[in-house]
């Protein structure tokens, strides 16, 4: 399978995510430039973490106009995978393919720190090597990762079992100081209702290696390709992150 | 008003608004045999300023070390390069941001990281980490707060949204910052070796372009006026000689010009920092002996009707002026039309060692390069030591008080906001970006892995400016001194130095004493230690209402470490562990922060130190982690050795982890527990690796006691200390917070 990295004019966490996918999974990525409409026959597209044209009006707000978001948007509806990381997921919910928005952080603070996520969902091409219940430790940076909407929205993510990521304490629970940035309901990471469209704000890709202080993120991007492999979940289980 | 009316005839009463003193009004007037226009004089006034001339310091820089078989570029250069190996080599430097960071705070130190960082991608190298060193007032002074939310937020802004991390640095809070704050900012690049982009103009005709952002009314005459003088209590009305920055065409801006570099384009680059196209211009045709012609109607700009003035003295960011070799003029169009940036050509390279600008058809400014430069004055100042420092280093013991409770003692220096954790500022700054963060912010030394190879690069930055109030020679060797050892305990090889020179006015010679004591000592201790002093930046003028600051001669220290998976941080890792100790305790107390904190003196002279002993602890440290003997390394510094136990216990990321030591009483209690004694170093090792360290340090003759070991989850200093690690963490952790809280809660009142 053929992984495809959007880079738009300010995104930061293009070439780690180019480097767990290439480096850490030995698997061939493309970069896909802003300006260009051709997603050059990928099988799956990250939009990466960053601050895309500054973001100086809204995170996200001007790159969901740019040439590769048509092609990006296009694909996502015709069921392609895409996956949103930090600024990446800004901009999904900025273009619609995701509900929500992500407004500035609680204390108004940019905060990066080790968090820790639950995983909600099991059954999507972007979770499904993980257990459920199961704390992932991946790390966060953003300034604006509190995630809003509106108590119909938020209670159709609940009942449609959207939310796939929540930030938790070491121990698995949801609580007020586990969250680091106001976001309702501890919401980390959505998927959309076709279950194609993955946005979170934890970085996977700078957990993929020990010594990043975690390798957690590897079961994401693994969950992925072993989805787009085809195989059933319960042989893949078998696929053990790590080396 | 009519822009020509810039070409009549200056006198000395401009020129001292200028801030030229008659003296140099004359020298300059002597020199053209004629009197220089207003645009000449801004030309000349900021070229002949202290931030760009460095025209006190000159004759002291020239005594620092700057060779070695790694130097590749020695100080001279936008940045200093040291050869790594196989073909690879660092840039790195070190700048101030002082006054702007005072006036106004965000954009202040905003600018500051946005300047640094091109001053390192100008060689070529790209960036692949910043530090900072941060000097605040005390907590009692009510812009303090405001200025740490504002720096810290401006660091963060600008760092984060580039895309380099912030990896670590240093923080103080003493009332000496009360009304100036420094703010220095290092950052280092990889680069090739054998490809390092210099600022030296060649090949007379050559293009010269401008790239980057447009030219703006920002900024004007702050290197002259803001940089190379000192305040007098008028913050709110120099605001706008601050710079605002605009981190995303800095981003675009590296990305260009670093793709630029790729191809065989330039000549010459280099970032217009302070004093904007002036002294951009005019340092690439000095360096190369040539002269340069400005053509100011096709600069850029942001505002109509700029005058040639204002161009020219502009110190609009995210701007940079290179040398194009001929011909390729399209070539860099098309790299920095990618990129959505500007590149414009703006003038071009000559023979007459002459600068030259015109505008609206007319020469508006013309002078020689030399006079701008190599012929800008040079002061030997006089120096003299102030005449209360024998009084202010009496200390007499006996006649301190001892505390009884040694416990209320650890944990009232672990609320000290110089000693507490600095989680509420770093967690601001994106530590991980570009994925080489091996450690981060939080040990003794930053450690990051230079991809695509099995090096690592480790990093630090340190000065206690309480011992150089107390002794600037001796606090100055031990900046350099701890830097080193903080590099040691991660694993590192200390190769390269680059300094932050802040200091008050020159023009005291209080003020010349304690920089030419520094510079003594920063001398001294690099020859020691075999270091070359690559790069820096020298900050005079830090004064506030006749006030100088404690002489604060900031170090950052680059080390090598391979294998990069050799890194060693400061928490103890493993129960049952040995805890030792490197080095040798004195009975020594003077400019301690135990006695700030506890006592409430600032007294003594800085602890003793002798370079040779500091060489071979640091030896036996680094060998042992070598040999991977070692679980744990960490420098003992402010709040001595039972704060140094402290740390090791609980700046465990994850798990605070206790132990369980006893140390002889060979001396007074506080001194033993709170001294802060140079070269030492507490490790944690495996029971069976303890032989094999003893004998390491036995032959380089290096003090080395077993004091304990790791266990369980209290902190026991027997017979005086026993704590819980939870109690100890909990108000290291919340030192900082707490006080910073306050602000919010102020702000919101304000607000609400």
């Amino acid at each position: 399978m053929r992984w495809g990295v959007v880079v738009f004019p300010g995104s930061n966490d293009d070439q780690d995510t180019l480097w767990a996918i290439e480096q850490v999974l030995c698997e061939p990525a493309v970069r896909l430039w802003h300006k260009d409409t051709d997603l050059q026959g990928v099988d799956v597209v990250v939009l990466p973490g960053g601050f895309s044209y500054g973001d100086y009006l809204r995170c996200g707000a001007m790159a969901r106009f740019s040439p590769i978001m048509e092609k990006v948007i296009e694909f996502a509806n015709r069921g392609g995978l895409v996956w949103g990381i930090c600024n990446g997921f800004q901009v999904l919910c900025e273009a619609g393919l995701l509900p929500g928005a992500l407004v500035r952080n609680r204390d108004r603070r940019f905060v990066c720190a080790m968090s820790y996520v639950r995983v909600e969902e099991t059954d999507t091409p972007f979770t499904h090597l993980c257990r459920r219940g199961e704390v992932l430790r991946i790390p966060i940076k953003h300034g604006e990762g509190c995630y809003v909407a509106d108590a119909a929205t938020l209670e159709r993510l609940e009942r449609n079992r959207q939310v796939l990521l929540r930030y938790v304490d070491s121990n698995g629970r949801a609580t007020r100081e586990a969250n680091p940035n106001g976001s309702l309901g501890n919401i980390a990471g959505v998927v959309n209702e076709g279950r194609n469209v993955f946005g979170l704000m934890p970085h996977p890709e700078h957990a993929v290696e020990k010594w990043m202080g975690s390798d957690d993120g590897l079961k994401l991007f693994q969950s992925v390709i072993a989805a787009q492999r085809g195989a059933g979940a319960a042989d893949l289980t078998a696929v053990a992150p790590g080396h | 008003m009519n822009w020509e009316q810039l070409l009549r005839p200056v006198d000395e009463y401009h020129a001292i608004e200028h801030g030229l003193t008659p003296e140099e009004f004359e020298r300059l007037c002597r020199a053209l045999g004629r009197a220089p226009n207003l645009v000449e004089l801004g030309v000349v006034s900021v070229m002949w300023s202290e931030h760009c001339s460095y025209k006190s310091s000159r004759v002291h820089l020239r005594k620092l070390p700057s060779t070695g078989p790694r130097v590749l570029q020695g100080p001279g250069e936008n940045a200093g390069v040291i050869d790594i190996g196989d073909g690879l080599a660092v840039a790195f430097k070190i700048e101030s941001h002082n006054h702007p960071s005072y006036v106004e705070p965000y954009q202040g130190a905003a600018t500051g990281v946005g300047g640094i960082l091109r001053d390192v991608f100008t060689m070529g190298a790209r960036p692949i980490a910043i530090l900072d060193s941060l000097r605040f007032g005390s907590f009692d002074h009510p812009r303090t707060r405001y200025l740490v939310e504002g720096v810290v937020a401006g660091i963060g802004g600008y760092g984060n949204c580039v895309g380099v991390p912030t990896v670590g640095g240093d923080t103080y809070f003493d009332a000496g910052y009360n009304a100036n704050i420094l703010v220095n900012a290092f950052t280092i690049g990889v680069l090739p070796a054998n490809r390092i982009f210099r600022a030296r103009a060649a090949g007379v005709g050559n293009p010269v372009m401008y790239v980057g952002s447009k030219t703006g009314r920002d900024g004007i005459h702050g290197a002259s006026l803001l940089a190379s003088a000192e305040f007098r209590g008028e913050a709110e009305e120099k605001r706008p000689t601050v710079q605002v920055g605009d981190p995303f065409t800095e981003k675009l801006l590296l990305e260009a010009c670093l793709e630029l570099m790729e191809q065989d384009a330039i000549v010459a680059i280099q970032d217009m920092g302070a004093a904007g196209l002036t002294s951009s211009s005019v340092e690439m045709a000095a360096r190369g002996q040539l002269g340069i012609w400005l053509d100011l109607d096709r600069v850029p700009t942001r505002a109509q009707g700029m005058t040639p003035y204002e161009i020219l003295l502009s110190e609009s960011q995210e701007r940079m002026l290179l040398v194009a070799r001929a011909g390729c003029e399209d070539q860099v169009r098309d790299v920095f039309a990618k990129w959505d940036l500007e590149a414009v050509v703006v003038g071009r390279v000559t023979d007459d060692g002459l600068f030259r600008a015109s505008y609206g058809g007319r020469e508006v400014a013309r002078l020689p390069i030399a006079l701008l430069t190599d012929e800008a004055p040079v002061y030997d100042r006089p120096a003299r030591a102030p005449s209360d420092l024998d009084a202010r280093q009496r200390l007499r013991l006996e006649e301190i008080p001892q505390p009884h409770d040694w416990n209320a003692v650890l944990l009232q220096l672990l609320d000290s906001p110089n000693l507490a954790s600095k989680s509420w500022i770093y967690r601001q700054y994106d530590s991980l970006v570009r994925g080489n963060t091996v450690v981060g912010p939080g040990s003794d030394a930053a450690v990051l892995r230079i991809k695509g190879t099995d090096k690592g690069l480790v990093l630090s930055v340190d000065c206690n400016s309480r011992y150089c109030l107390q002794d600037p020679y001796v606090g100055a060797v031990i900046a350099v001194a701890e830097a080193a050892r903080n590099v040691v305990c991660a694993g590192g090889e200390p190769i390269g130095v680059t300094d932050c020179l802040n200091f008050g006015s020159p023009e005291k010679p209080e003020v010349m004493w304690q920089f030419v004591e520094a510079i003594h000592g920063i001398r001294d201790a690099c020859i020691a230690l075999r270091l070359p002093v690559v790069s820096g930046n020298v900050s005079f003028y830090n004064e506030t209402e006749g006030h100088s600051i404690p002489p604060t001669p900031t170090i950052a220290m680059v080390g090598l470490l391979e294998p990069v998976r050799a890194f060693t941080t400061q928490w103890f890792k493993n129960e049952g562990d040995v805890i030792a100790l490197l080095g040798q305790t004195r009975e020594e107390l003077g400019a301690s922060e135990y006695l700030a904190v506890i006592h409430g003196q600032v007294a003594g002279v800085p602890p003793w130190i002798d370079l040779a002993v500091e060489r071979k602890v640091q030896e036996v440290c680094l060998r042992a982690i070598r040999e991977g003997l070692l679980a744990s390394a960490h420098d003992v510094s402010e709040g001595g050795l039972a704060v140094a136990l402290a740390e090791c216990c609980i700046t465990h990321p994850e798990a605070a982890l206790g132990a369980v030591v006893e140390l002889p009483a060979s001396m007074r209690t506080d001194a033993l527990l709170f001294g802060e004694s140079q070269s030492r170093i507490v490790v944690s090792l495996k029971r069976r690796n303890w032989a094999r360290l003893r004998d390491l340090a036995q032959q380089l003759g290096v003090p080395c006691t077993m004091l304990g070991e790791v266990r369980g989850r209290r902190l026991v200093i027997h017979p005086w200390i026993d704590v819980e690690c939870s109690a100890l963490r909990e108000v290291w952790a919340s030192a900082l917070p707490r006080r910073m809280e306050l602000a919010a809660v102020h702000d919101e009142a304000r607000q609400g």
